[in-house]
C-alpha cells in the first residue's frame, strides 16, 4: 500500500477535507510531479509472458458485434414479476456503476414497461394524428424517414429512480438498484412541431394525448408548448434503429420529462383542450406529500448527480490515489457545476466536467481523491444553469416529505468504510 | 425526331425556369408534407381517448352485479377477492391512508380522481393477457362493480356515458399543479 497523502505536492492541492484534492492536477498534471520517486520498484517483477492468442490467429468476423466475453457481467438487472401471469410488468436497470463516458449503450438503456415489449412490424405501423387538427393525418415509417431529420443526445429518467431512497433507514443497495433508471442515447428523429404544422393544429389545441402501441395502449398528455418546442419522433437510438424495449419503431422524446411520457411504440396523438387523466398521470406519477395533497403533471426531472466510482461493489483496494467520478443531469437546462466531497457535506470542491456539457443531457464529472485508508462520506451534488442546486436530503424532505414515490433528486451518499467497501447511506 | 422534340421541349423549360429565378430573389422549396389524409370514420377505431368529461364514452350500460360476474371471471386472479389485491395492483379501500402519516394505500376508491380514468383504462388496457377485449357493456359492468366495492356508487346505480362522467370520486380534490 502505498501512501501519497503526506507529500507537500498533494498537500498543496487538497481542495475539501478527507482527500478531495483540486481538479486542477487533471488539467496541469501535477500529481505526475507529486507521484515521482514514489513509484514501486521493479523487484519481484514476473517475467512478462506471451500469450496464446498472441501466437494464433483470433476469431473471424461478426454480423453484429457483443462485447467480450469478459465483460459478461455488464448488464442490466431485471426484477422477478410480482405475478408471474402477468409478465411484462418491471423494469431492466441500466449498470450505471460498470459504465463510464455519457452515452449508454443501446443494449443497456434502461427499461421500464407496463406490458411487455410489442413485436411491430414497422411495415405495418401507423402514426395517427388528430383531434383538433385541420387535417388528420396517418404517417408511415418510410414517410417518417423522408423528413429533416435532428440529433439531440439526451436523458431519460424514470420518474421513479432512485426511489428506494425514499425508506427511513437507508437500505442495502448499489447505483444500478437504486438509480439504475437513467440512460442517456443519441435519439435522432423528426421534430414533432414539424409533423404537428402539416396537421394544422387549431388554436384551441393545448395538450396533445400520446398513446403507444403496446398491449396497455400507454397513453400521456403532454402540453402542446413543449410538444412544438423540442420534442422529436425517434427513429434511431445511437444511430441504429430504436431497439425493441426502447420504443421500436418510433417512439417520443421530451427531453428533460419524466420517462414515462417519453412514449415508446408512439402509434397515436390526439390534440386536445384539456389533459385526458390517464391512468399515469392520476394514480400513478403524481408526488403524494404528507398533507395528503398530490403534484400532479410533475414534467421535468430536477437537477440531480450521483457518484457511480467509487460505489457498492467497486471495492477500493488499499488507500492511494483514486479518481470520483458520476453523473450529473438537468431535466430544465445544462449542468453549470458540480461539486464532490468526501466527509458527508460539510466541505466541497468542485469537480471537472467532461465536454461536451450538453442541456438534458448527462454530464459525466470527475474529482481526484486521496484515499486515507480511513472512513469516508462520499457525496456529490449538482447545479444547472438556471439556478437550482440539488437539495440535500433534508432539503428535500422538508418539501415534499417521503411519500412522493417519484421524482427523488435528493444529494444520495455513498458511505466507504476502512475495507474500502461502498454501502448506501444517509447524511 | 420524338426525342428531339423532348431535348426542345426541356430546353423551353430551362429557359422558362431560368426566366422565373430571374424574377424570384429566393428559391422557395416546397416542405416536406408525407402524411396521408384520413377521414374520421376511417380513424374512429384507434381513437379509444375518453375525456373526464366523458368526451368519447362508447355506447353500453352496466351493473355492479354484472360487474361482478366478469370480475370473477377475468380480474380475479389478479387482484384478488372483491379488489382486495395481491398478487397485482389493490383496487378497493385505503379510505383515511392518503392524508396520514402511514403507508399510502392508493386504489381507485382512496386516489384516482376521475372515474372516466377507470372506464379507459379497462378498456385499453384490462384483462392483462387479453387486453381491449371486453365488450362496452362489461367494461361499464367492471367499472360499476370496482365503484361499488368501494362505496363510491349504489348496488343498483348503473353505469353508462351518461352516469360515468357524473361519479364524484372521494380524492377528486386531491390534486394541484407542480410549483415549477
Amino acid at each position: 500500500m502505498r501512501k501519497h497523502g503526506d507529500s507537500k505536492e498533494w498537500q498543496s492541492e487538497r481542495a475539501a477535507a478527507n482527500g478531495i484534492l483540486n481538479r486542477r492536477v487533471f488539467l496541469e498534471g501535477a500529481f505526475v510531479a507529486a507521484a515521482a520517486g514514489t513509484g514501486s520498484t521493479a523487484a519481484g517483477a514476473e517475467p512478462l509472458p506471451v500469450q496464446g492468442w498472441m501466437k494464433q490467429p483470433g476469431a473471424g468476423f461478426s454480423a453484429y458485434g457483443q462485447p467480450s466475453r469478459f465483460e459478461s457481467k455488464v448488464a442490466r438487472t431485471i426484477a422477478p414479476p410480482a405475478n408471474p401471469a402477468t409478465q411484462g410488468i418491471g423494469t431492466a436497470r441500466t449498470p450505471l456503476q460498470l459504465l463510464t463516458g455519457m452515452i449508454t449503450p443501446n443494449g443497456l438503456h434502461f427499461d421500464r414497461s407496463h406490458s411487455g415489449t410489442p413485436d411491430i412490424d414497422p411495415d405495418q405501423h401507423r402514426l395517427l394524428i388528430h383531434g383538433l387538427v385541420k387535417r388528420p393525418l396517418t404517417f408511415t415509417l418510410d414517410a417518417l424517414a423522408r423528413y429533416p431529420m435532428e440529433s439531440r443526445i439526451s436523458f431519460i429518467e424514470c420518474a421513479g429512480n432512485s426511489g428506494a431512497l425514499s425508506t427511513a433507514q437507508a437500505q442495502p443497495g448499489n447505483a444500478q438498484a437504486i438509480h439504475g433508471l437513467l440512460s442517456c442515447a443519441e435519439w435522432t428523429g423528426v421534430r414533432l412541431a414539424t409533423l404537428l404544422d402539416e396537421a394544422g393544429v387549431e388554436p384551441s389545441a393545448k395538450w396533445v394525448v400520446a398513446e403507444g402501441a403496446d398491449s396497455a395502449a400507454m397513453s400521456r398528455s403532454v402540453p402542446l408548448a413543449k410538444c412544438m418546442d423540442d420534442a422529436l419522433v425517434c427513429l434511431y437510438q445511437n444511430g441504429e434503429r430504436v431497439r425493441p424495449s426502447n420504443g421500436y419503431p418510433i417512439r417520443l422524446l421530451l427531453p428533460g420529462f419524466e420517462g414515462n411520457m417519453n412514449v415508446k411504440w408512439l402509434r397515436r396523438l390526439k390534440l386536445t383542450d384539456a389533459p385526458v387523466m390517464a391512468k399515469d398521470e392520476t394514480s400513478k406519477y403524481t408526488v403524494l406529500l404528507p398533507d395528503g395533497k398530490a403534484w400532479q403533471f410533475v414534467f421535468p426531472m430536477e437537477v440531480k448527480s450521483i457518484i457511480t466510482h467509487p460505489s457498492p461493489g467497486l471495492t477500493l483496494r488499499g488507500a492511494g490515489f483514486y479518481e470520483i467520478a458520476g453523473l450529473a443531469w438537468s431535466g430544465q437546462g445544462r449542468i453549470r457545476q458540480v461539486e464532490v466531497s468526501a466527509d458527508g457535506g460539510s466541505s466541497w470542491a468542485p469537480a471537472a466536467l467532461q465536454e461536451p456539457v450538453l442541456p438534458k443531457a448527462l454530464t459525466r464529472f470527475r474529482a481526484p481523491w486521496q484515499w486515507n485508508g480511513g472512513p469516508a462520506i462520499l457525496q456529490s451534488r449538482a447545479t444547472d444553469d438556471t439556478g437550482r442546486m440539488q437539495p440535500t436530503r433534508a432539503q428535500f424532505v422538508a418539501e415534499r416529505g417521503l411519500r412522493g414515490q417519484y421524482h427523488y433528486n435528493a444529494i444520495s451518499t455513498w458511505r466507504i468504510d476502512e475495507k474500502g467497501e461502498a454501502s448506501n447511506a444517509f447524511a | 425526331m420524338h426525342s428531339l422534340d423532348r431535348i426542345a421541349s426541356r430546353a423551353a423549360l430551362m429557359i422558362g425556369a431560368a426566366m422565373i429565378c430571374a424574377a424570384v430573389p429566393a428559391f422557395s422549396a416546397e416542405a416536406p408534407r408525407f402524411g396521408a389524409a384520413i377521414a374520421p370514420g376511417d380513424l374512429s377505431s384507434w381513437d379509444i381517448s375518453i375525456g373526464p368529461d366523458g368526451a368519447g364514452l362508447p355506447p353500453g350500460r352496466g351493473t355492479p352485479a354484472q360487474g361482478e360476474a366478469v370480475y370473477v371471471a377475468k380480474c380475479q386472479a389478479c387482484h384478488g377477492e372483491k379488489g382486495a389485491g395481491r398478487p397485482n395492483d389493490v383496487l378497493v379501500g385505503g379510505f383515511g391512508t392518503i392524508a396520514s402519516d402511514r403507508p399510502a394505500v392508493k386504489t381507485v376508491g382512496s386516489y384516482w380522481p376521475y372515474a372516466t380514468t377507470l372506464f379507459d383504462y379497462i378498456r385499453r388496457a384490462m384483462p392483462f393477457n387479453e387486453s381491449k377485449s371486453l365488450t362496452g357493456d362489461e367494461v361499464y359492468a367492471v367499472s360499476a362493480y370496482i365503484l361499488q366495492l368501494n362505496g363510491v356508487i349504489g348496488a343498483d346505480d348503473a353505469l353508462d356515458a351518461q352516469s360515468l362522467p357524473k361519479v364524484k370520486m372521494p380524492n377528486r380534490d386531491g390534486f394541484t399543479p407542480f410549483p415549477r
